[in-house]
């Protein structure tokens, strides 16, 4: 593949392809990053930008914590914009049976050497004022965090591109494989790899994919400082964010640097378009408000949607195609894609030079899901 | 013309019947709000749009002070 012009050409340039683009450049490769808009502008900028160890499954607790920690590592050169904050997430009980959870959620962390803390319904009170008395307490994970993803992603793209990665924006792309990426105006781009890391859209450029959109909103406030702390999440969220089949909201608010307070979340399959969905939208924040009163006086700025890319197991793609060897994957991070941006990063890029990952690779890689449709 | 007192910021001021509370701010030399980078605002539109002229009015936050009238006894304060 001497004739291409690059090692690598990168489709979407959400915070998934900015942080690809940042360990391809950075271990030397040729990078282009490609996007039909700009960088950090679709799924990134609709999300919360929650940095969180999640253990819905063994796979899923590997690759969150394993990129929290190259967060951590990278946040003394994170520009102000980026505005992370290790403000911890609470994951709160309501009921006893949540508490149970507590238990068990802070046993599983410990096994697996990630610090968390239990909170009785006082300490969580003081922590936390503004929730409703009558919480039963809660589990403390302190070094989550929050940061700004549209900024986040800039800041990858920007290291990849001092490193000489290259981008190209504003057109859209047709089709990828065969070491080549064909952009709407015909032109071609030719690489020896081709990651599709165009999120919900991947399918679109690799059928058969099994990757749907999961529809979310969010809501955000004036400036109110201090009333929220930490991150705070309904352990109920489980329940609901699991729920595969239907809609759901849950109780899930981060404090910004600003004092603005960002409020969610909602999961939606099957709804295609960008338009807030009036009837959900009330279901959440009602939700929010069972959990925090204080949020109805509040005066909310904007309201917005987004699209995750949902796997069936509800775990990202990550590694090369089953259907050509030039094409990569590098998509379906649901709700987690900010927080295990940079694992991803670094798990692809170790496959693509033969490196020895980290952490083992096999939960996320494509040949699992075998579902592409093969190419002549 | 009736008149009434109301504090902004704890500064006492003296107004008429009628005379909205961002006109109070300015009659007690108070700013509206503070900008994120700390910078005092004041009303610009003076008609609900701009929400620059937002206060926090007897504990509440972010009330468009140009839309609202004093009433007497009112606190008044600058929204951070």
């Amino acid at each position: 593949m001497s004739a291409a012009a690059y090692d690598v050409a990168i489709v979407g340039a959400g915070i998934v392809g900015a942080a690809c683009a940042q360990e391809c450049a950075r271990r030397g490769m040729r990078v282009i990053l490609v996007d039909r808009d700009a960088i950090g502008v679709g799924a990134t900028a609709a999300g919360m930008g929650h940095i969180v160890v999640m253990d819905d499954s063994e796979a899923q607790f590997a690759l969150t914590c394993y990129s929290r920690r190259l967060w951590q590592e990278l946040r003394s050169e994170l520009p102000d914009d980026v505005e992370y904050e290790q403000c911890g997430t609470i994951w709160v009980a309501a009921d006893d049976e949540e508490m149970a959870e507590v238990g068990r959620k802070q046993h599983y962390y410990a096994a697996r050497n990630v610090a968390t803390e239990v909170l009785d319904a006082q300490v969580l009170n003081t922590l936390e004022p503004n929730l409703r008395s009558g919480m039963k307490g809660g589990l403390l994970v302190s070094e989550d965090g929050v940061l700004y993803p549209p900024c986040a992603a800039r800041f990858c793209a920007q290291r990849a591109q001092e490193l000489g990665a290259k981008f190209r924006l504003g057109d859209s792309v047709q089709l990828i494989g065969q070491g080549q990426v064909v952009l709407s105006d015909g032109s071609e781009i030719r690489a020896e790899f081709v990651v599709n890391a165009a999120g919900a859209s991947a399918p679109a450029l690799t059928p058969g994919l099994d990757i749907k959109k999961r529809k979310g909103h969010l809501v955000i406030t004036d400036r109110y400082p201090g009333f929220v702390r930490h991150q705070l999440v309904e352990l109920g969220y489980l329940k609901s964010a699991h729920s595969v089949s239907s809609d759901s909201v849950a109780f899930n608010v981060q404090p910004r640097r600003t004092g603005q307070v960002l409020i969610g979340s909602s999961r939606q399959y099957g709804a295609e378009h960008r338009e807030v969905d009036h009837g959900i939208l009330a279901q959440m924040l009602k939700r929010a408000q069972a959990y925090m009163p204080g949020l109805a006086r509040m005066s909310t700025v904007r309201t917005w949607t987004g699209f995750r890319a949902a796997t069936p197991d509800k775990l990202p793609v990550i590694g090369p195609s089953t259907f050509d060897k030039s094409v990569w994957l590098a998509t379906g991070h649901e709700g987690l894609g900010i927080t295990t941006s940079l694992g991803t990063a670094r798990l692809l890029v170790d496959q693509m030079t033969g490196m020895q990952p980290e952490i083992p690779i096999e939960p996320y890689l494509p040949s699992r899901v075998g579902k592409e449709h093969v190419h002549a | 013309m009736p008149s009434m007192t109301l504090t902004v910021n704890g500064v006492a001021v003296e107004v008429e019947t009628g005379t909205t509370v961002a006109v109070a701010a300015i009659l007690a030399g108070q700013p509206c709000r503070l900008s994120v980078g700390g910078a005092p605002r004041g009303p610009l539109c003076g008609m609900g749009i701009c929400f620059e002229c937002r206060m926090t009015i007897n504990g509440k936050a972010h009330c468009r002070s140009c839309q609202i009238l004093c009433e007497p006894g009112m606190d008044v304060r600058t929204d951070d």
